[in-house]
């Protein structure tokens, strides 16, 4: 693909210039982790959430906020600008195909994550004690499903959005109820029973406990890695249909 | 030379015949325009050369090549300036015009085409923040960044105020030296008239004619029209017994005459003969403005 170097340089350069996406998807939930583990109560195991920390419950539910934030609201709005302004277009004359602007734009989406995901990690294990991975291989494959769930939600949301405007404010509306069942108000090990059923079904709620078992060393369940696939496949299958060139 | 041939060209958005059997050829070196009314076919025609969109009939050959088949030779080849700005806001002028030159095997020297453009001292400047002249400069010169052989431009000068339009202006002839090929899609007869070796003027998805400026203008078998104020009484009968003249009019103390041939000086001549001072002495002479709207039947 000519020009995919270049192009993820620019992309990276015109991400860090929105500082208000940069705070939210790298920095705010690393700093998530840093104020909440400071809370001492949230630092001692409780027996209420099965001898955990609080501390150890909000490391995979701040990973899963970078998934939403890169997903739902950085992505679409870039998408959806890219398609009203033209930018897609303009390309398509030169010897670079639109195609390569979208691959620039998801390898800088996936390298923000690592780093960002990276960053919470390194928190919560060196700040808190909060253990690393103890079954990386399931861990990274609920990170990649939960990540790909997202994007394919945030990917129909700029197909079908008819403004950029449009895309961001409806990807930041679904933010709440997507984070909300990922459990950043309410962890899901202290969720009524109902609750924590309906959250086993959204992608970021299935996201969390895969990431959670896996910290733990379990391989995530059945249940909710096809959850996430289910999202994948849905809504992957349906941006690809709604998608429009210009 | 002919470095674009378009035959018999078709395209129909779903009930809409948007180009009807349009046919043209742009030789090496010329600026040619394509003029029409709104909706004409003009951009979606420009669209079809350019290898945006596929036509569904007729033939196109750009550079030998075909622009769906080839569209990747092509592209390398041919600069195109879209009538929407395209960039992201928070991307800056300098940044822009590297990033599309490192999209193409031999381009311009960008430093150079800023300074070309009027654009150097806001190499740093956001897109965002631009002007709507400055985003059309920059436009052009991302059209022509790539060093192409054919430049195509739509509505090129439209938002520009007077003096940046001739800047423009000059900057397209001096393209054309260097011996790029510029194809030029636009609304105003003036820049058609000043810039253009051949105009094609495209009406309803047909051309209606294919000519140089001059040429156009002579199809429409205008009057000419002379109207002035006589400093002394002057007897109507003395103009209107001229071969030249057709019609001698009173519009208060001025007086219009309209004929044709070498009008203005029949009727100085009588003027002068009789020691009568013409004051606020005006002609009117067919424009491409007359010869358009003549074409387009919206008289």
């Amino acid at each position: 693909m000519t020009g995919l170097p270049r192009l993820t340089l620019m992309e990276l350069k015109l991400f860090l210039r929105e500082p208000l996406a940069v705070f939210f998807s790298v920095l705010f939930p690393a700093l998530l982790v840093a104020i909440l583990g400071s809370v001492p109560s949230f630092r001692t195991p409780a027996r209420d959430i099965g001898g955990l920390r609080v501390i150890d419950l909000y490391v995979p539910i701040a990973i899963t906020f970078v998934l939403v934030m890169l997903a739902l609201n950085v992505a679409p709005t870039f998408l959806a600008t890219y398609r009203e302004r033209g930018v897609l277009r303009r390309l398509a004359t030169t010897p670079v195909r639109p195609l390569t602007l979208l691959a620039a734009q998801m390898v800088m989406g996936l390298g923000t994550a690592v780093f960002s995901v990276l960053l919470v990690l390194a928190v919560g294990r060196l700040a808190f004690g909060v253990g690393l991975p103890r079954q990386p291989v399931g861990f990274a494959l609920a990170l990649v499903l939960a990540a790909a769930a997202v994007f394919a939600i945030g990917l129909l949301l700029a197909a079908v959005a008819p403004s950029a405007r449009t895309a961001q404010s409806l990807g930041s509306v679904l933010i709440f109820p997507v984070m909300f069942f990922a459990g950043l108000w309410v962890p899901r090990a202290v969720m009524p029973e109902l609750l924590h059923r309906v959250s086993d079904l959204t992608p970021l709620g299935a996201g969390v406990q895969a990431l959670q078992d896996a910290t733990g060393g379990a391989w995530p369940q059945p249940l909710h890695l096809a959850v996430m696939a289910a999202y994948v496949a849905v809504f992957g299958l349906l941006a690809a249909r709604a998608f429009r060139w210009q | 030379m002919p470095v674009i041939e378009v035959e018999n060209l078709r395209k129909r958005y779903g009930e809409r015949l948007a180009v009807d059997g349009v046919s043209f050829r742009v030789e090496s070196g010329e600026i040619f325009g394509i003029v029409g009314p709104n909706g004409a076919g003009k951009t979606t025609t420009v669209e079809c050369v350019e290898g945006l969109r596929a036509a569904d009939a007729g033939a196109i050959r750009v550079l030998g090549l075909d622009p769906r088949r080839d569209g990747a030779e092509l592209h390398r080849r041919l600069g195109v300036q879209l009538q929407e700005s395209a960039l992201p806001d928070r991307m800056q002028v300098g940044e822009a015009l590297d990033l599309y030159a490192s999209f193409y095997p031999r381009p311009a020297d960008t430093r150079r085409l800023l300074e070309d453009v009027g654009l150097a001292d806001q190499r740093r400047a956001r897109f965002g923040r631009l002007s709507g002249g400055q985003k059309q400069r920059l436009s052009i010169a991302l059209a022509l960044v790539g060093q192409p052989e054919i430049a195509v431009l739509d509505e090129l000068t439209t938002g520009l105020d007077p003096n940046a339009r001739r800047a423009t202006w000059d900057l397209i002839e001096q393209v054309r030296e260097r011996g790029v090929t510029v194809v030029l899609v636009t609304h105003s007869m003036e820049e058609a008239e000043r810039l253009c070796d051949r105009v094609a003027v495209i009406v309803a998805g047909r051309v209606v004619a294919v000519d140089t400026p001059a040429g156009l203008v002579a199809r429409v078998d205008a009057e000419q029209r002379i109207r002035f104020r006589p400093l002394a009484p002057l007897d109507d009968g003395l103009l209107a017994a001229l071969p030249e003249v057709r019609t001698v009019t009173r519009n208060g103390s001025q007086v219009v005459v309209t004929g044709t041939g070498n009008l203005l000086h029949a009727v100085t001549s009588v003027l002068a003969r009789n020691q009568i001072v013409a004051a606020e002495l005006r002609m009117d002479q067919a424009s491409l403005d007359d010869a358009y709207v003549a074409l387009t039947g919206r008289c």
